[in-house]
């Protein structure tokens, strides 16, 4: 008796919570794959007629800019976010002293605003006659007509700055782990900074720059807020359509099928990626934040 | 790495004479690093000083554009002159809180199964939590939006609590799981031998051995609940939080009361922080 009860009791404790997350994640994912491939309009309603991958073939021609857009903007994004963070949690890991947290903890200042005001603090900022640009063309150093705000740049920035802590983290964590002694038995036989750096820091280093990259890259892709805080009308994103589909068009089965191809793609890569550098040191990394 | 070179034997006369020399640009490099730190952390904090300038900003009309002179009132009794806003923060303070407890709850109960038991369906469940996770938020929040539609649950604040409680859960499971892990299982094993019910050994052993991993589960719930748009936005009909309430009105420009509040939430968020560290690390100590 009381071992039949003990060998249920990780179900009993694992039941609300898989409830929740099947009723409120794994069932709306699934009607929405139904729903992706119906036809049919908001008034006289949406009928399943398996025309099949119509919605779908609709989603990525007509939005094929769209999707470049966050593929490029995402990646880009990925590649400063690297190439800042990298020296950053490099100083922290190996110079942070006493002082580790404090640094960690005041590069992570902004997630304690509003993601939404913290962007649209970026849209004043980055204005016209903005904080940066007001000054500089009051001086003459700029062109009157120079704008960042409502361009690429200013989505890139927006991307940037608002998930540069996740991956100024990941790496700090990988970075963190690698053994002084390591180190030390390079520069014993000989090398030279820049080859203990190149040889033994650096790969050590590499899943955490993954984990990072994993970090930024889905929730960057997908985003809506940054593109139309920032973007101005012209450099929308693919979240800016699956918004307007729910919102605006109403063409629930388009929008399902476009979010479907969005997380089908960032899941397939995910998987890809995974494969590619050994799934378990990723997950691993990515767990360890 | 700023360790003194290891080897104290005379190094061959080649390495010898270079050694001096590769050791002033490192210098050189730890102080260009340093600054460079400082400039991020500065280049990160801008929109936090433009958000808590402007809350003492003055503006001639409703909203806030310009700098035009430094005020208090908005800190004082004006801060609540914008119904609207005052019940958009009410909302999100309620979600929050009711969102909490309810993903720190189940999640506890799900990070106890994962780190202390080995059952069937474990890995369904972890592959579940890590889609979760890492699925789009736009993807979460369109499909509830659809999903509520298409079994005709009005939405408001219910739908909107249940997606925060989706969401936040997983982060709470994978924070306790951490903890449980680390646990020895030997001391609820003494209570037990002690004479200890199950539900005694629960609540006077092994809950206040994972309580920090469960109150950093809550305080990551807390924050995400608070601050969370995208799937709000999906989830809520017409009933309005804080960051939705910013993002309705963003088109005309900001009243100064959406700084003060965004300043005060800042300011408690950090507080928060800095006391929690100092409890954890004197706990340590």
């Amino acid at each position: 008796m009381h071992g039949i009860r003990s060998k249920l009791t990780p179900y009993y404790l694992m039941l609300p919570g898989g409830l929740w997350l099947a009723i409120f994640f794994a069932v709306p994912i699934v009607m929405m794959i139904g729903l992706s491939t119906m036809t049919g309009n908001v008034i006289s309603g949406f009928g399943e007629t398996w025309q099949h991958f119509g919605n779908y073939v609709q989603g990525f021609t007509q939005y094929t800019p769209e999707w470049i857009r966050s593929a490029e903007y995402a990646g880009l994004g990925c590649l400063i976010s690297i190439v800042l963070s990298y020296p950053i949690a490099y100083w922290i890991a190996f110079y942070g002293g006493s002082r580790k947290s404090t640094y960690l903890f005041l590069l992570l200042l902004p997630f304690f605003v509003s993601f939404v005001l913290r962007t649209i603090a970026w849209n004043y900022i980055l204005g016209d006659q903005g904080l940066i640009l007001g000054p500089l063309k009051h001086w003459g150093l700029i062109a009157p007509g120079f704008r960042v705000l409502a361009t690429g740049s200013a989505v890139i920035i927006g991307i940037v700055y608002n998930y540069l802590p996740f991956m100024i983290l990941p790496i700090y964590v990988a970075l963190e782990r690698v053994d002084p002694t390591v180190i030390e038995a390079g520069r014993d036989l000989y090398a030279g900074s820049a080859t203990v750096f190149r040889k033994v820091v650096l790969p050590l280093s590499l899943p955490g720059v993954f984990a990072g990259v994993l970090l930024n890259f889905v929730p960057a892709a997908s985003d809506y807020v940054n593109a139309s805080v920032l973007g101005g009308t012209g450099n929308t994103m693919i979240g800016n359509i699956i918004y307007d589909q729910y919102f605006v068009v109403q063409n629930y089965p388009v929008q399902a099928s476009l979010s479907f191809s969005l997380m089908g793609i960032l899941l397939i890569g995910i998987f890809l990626y995974a494969r590619a550098l050994g799934t378990e040191e990723v997950l691993e990394a990515a767990a360890a934040i | 790495m700023s360790a003194p070179t290891i080897s104290p034997a005379p190094a061959p006369a080649a390495s010898g004479s270079a050694r001096p020399k590769a050791r002033k640009p490192k210098k050189t490099g730890e102080r260009l690093l340093h600054w460079f730190t400082w400039l991020i952390i500065i280049w990160l904090a801008l929109p936090i000083a433009v958000v808590i300038a402007f809350s003492f900003n003055n503006p001639h009309g409703r909203f806030n554009y310009s700098w035009t002179g430094f005020t208090l009132k908005y800190w004082g009794p004006k801060l609540f002159a914008i119904p609207n806003l005052t019940t958009a923060m009410e909302h999100s303070l309620l979600v929050a809180v009711v969102a909490t407890a309810g993903a720190t709850i189940l999640g506890t109960l799900a990070g106890l199964a994962l780190g202390k038991y080995k059952f069937r369906g474990q890995g369904v469940t972890n592959l579940v939590q890590f889609a979760c996770i890492s699925a789009p938020e736009v993807v979460l929040g369109s499909s509830l939006a659809t999903f509520f539609l298409q079994v005709r649950i009005q939405e408001g604040a219910l739908t909107v609590i249940a997606a925060h409680i989706m969401f936040c859960v997983s982060f709470v499971a994978i924070t306790v799981r951490a903890r449980v892990v680390g646990l020895d299982p030997s001391v609820e094993e003494a209570a037990r031998d002690l004479g200890a019910s199950p539900w005694e050994t629960f609540r006077l052993v092994t809950l206040p051995m994972i309580m920090p991993g469960v109150i950093a589960g809550a305080m990551l719930a807390f924050a995400l609940s608070i601050d969370d748009f995208i799937t709000t936005e999906f989830t809520s009909g017409s009933f309005m939080t804080y960051p939705l309430w910013i993002w309705s009105v963003s088109r005309q420009g900001l009243p100064p009361q959406v700084n003060v509040m965004g300043s005060i939430v800042f300011a408690v968020g950090v507080l928060f922080a800095i006391a929690n560290s100092v409890i954890s690390r004197r706990r340590a100590a």
